[in-house]
């Protein structure tokens, strides 16, 4: 069954994420990360930062809510249990601090087969509450026997 | 700062997932897919057992980066492919070479490997260094 193309720059609605430190931290505490500016206000605040900032990777946290509708939309027409995320990117512009609040916008940027396998590739946009785009992502998914 | 200049290594990075990480990144990334966190669910879709989620590894990647470039504003960009599967309690090596440097961006190429399998590949940093 070939894809379905249809989809392709369809987009979803915006979801607005507010940053908290003690989530900031938690998240840096799952990854791993010992660099004081992201776990400690004080250091964070030494280093020039209102608050503790976001790990670059924190903007999975902020903005996959966004893309996850695409992920899940008939119109697309994941098979889930087939699903592999096969590759991700992501763009960074300015730092993510502790009490931004992020709007995320996802589309759907290509579906395309090759070798019996579909690419599913959403696009994220995500701005902080300045206008500044904080992050771009591109999220490709993979579907094993299209 | 890391020397930054064409053909340098970044300090590698090693971590060791501990059993439980997976359901620490669940909590904290919301992504709570079974494979992660349901042993059980796991082995019957016919994994060994809980997997790391991508994006936990992908984060390693990213610490390699920004730990060797000394400040979280220097990573501009990250692509990577993930391929196989990650496991916890397994360690994971993270190897950074710098490919190109110029205009004040180093390009480094970046891998993932677990049991010398490479599950994060043909990944690319973007690090700023001014």
């Amino acid at each position: 069954m070939p894809v379905q193309t249809e989809a392709v720059g369809k987009s979803y609605p915006p979801v607005l994420y507010a940053v908290g430190r003690e989530k900031v931290r938690e998240y840096a505490h799952a990854v791993g990360e010992s660099d004081p500016v992201y776990l400690d206000v004080e250091a964070a605040r030494a280093a020039g930062h209102a608050d503790v900032v976001a790990p670059p990777m924190f903007c999975v946290v902020y903005s996959a809510m966004a893309v996850a509708p695409g992920i899940f939309d008939p119109d697309v027409g994941i098979n889930f249990a087939a699903m592999l995320h096969g590759g991700q990117e992501f763009h960074w512009g300015p730092l993510v601090i502790a009490g931004d609040e992020i709007t995320t916008q996802a589309t759907v940027k290509e579906i395309s087969e090759r070798d019996g396998r579909g690419y599913y590739v959403f696009e994220s946009v995500s701005k902080n509450q300045d206008g500044e785009t904080v992050c771009t992502g591109t999220w490709t998914n993979i579907v094993r026997g299209v | 700062m890391t020397d930054f200049t064409v053909g340098s290594e970044l300090p590698v990075v090693r971590v060791t997932p501990d059993k439980f990480v997976t359901l620490r990144y669940a909590g904290a990334s919301g992504d709570y897919n079974p494979i992660h966190v349901d042993e059980g669910f796991a082995r019957q879709v016919g994994l060994p057992g809980r997997i790391l989620h991508g994006l936990w590894t992908m984060a390693q990647v990213a610490r390699a980066q920004t730990e060797a470039a000394g400040r979280p504003q220097r990573l501009r960009s990250l692509r990577v492919q993930f391929r196989g599967m990650g496991l916890p309690e397994h360690e994971l090596v993270v190897r950074s070479t710098v490919r190109e440097s110029s205009g004040g961006v180093a390009w480094v190429d970046t891998v993932a490997e677990q049991d010398g399998q490479q599950i994060i590949r043909n990944a690319t940093a973007e690090i700023a260094l001014t």
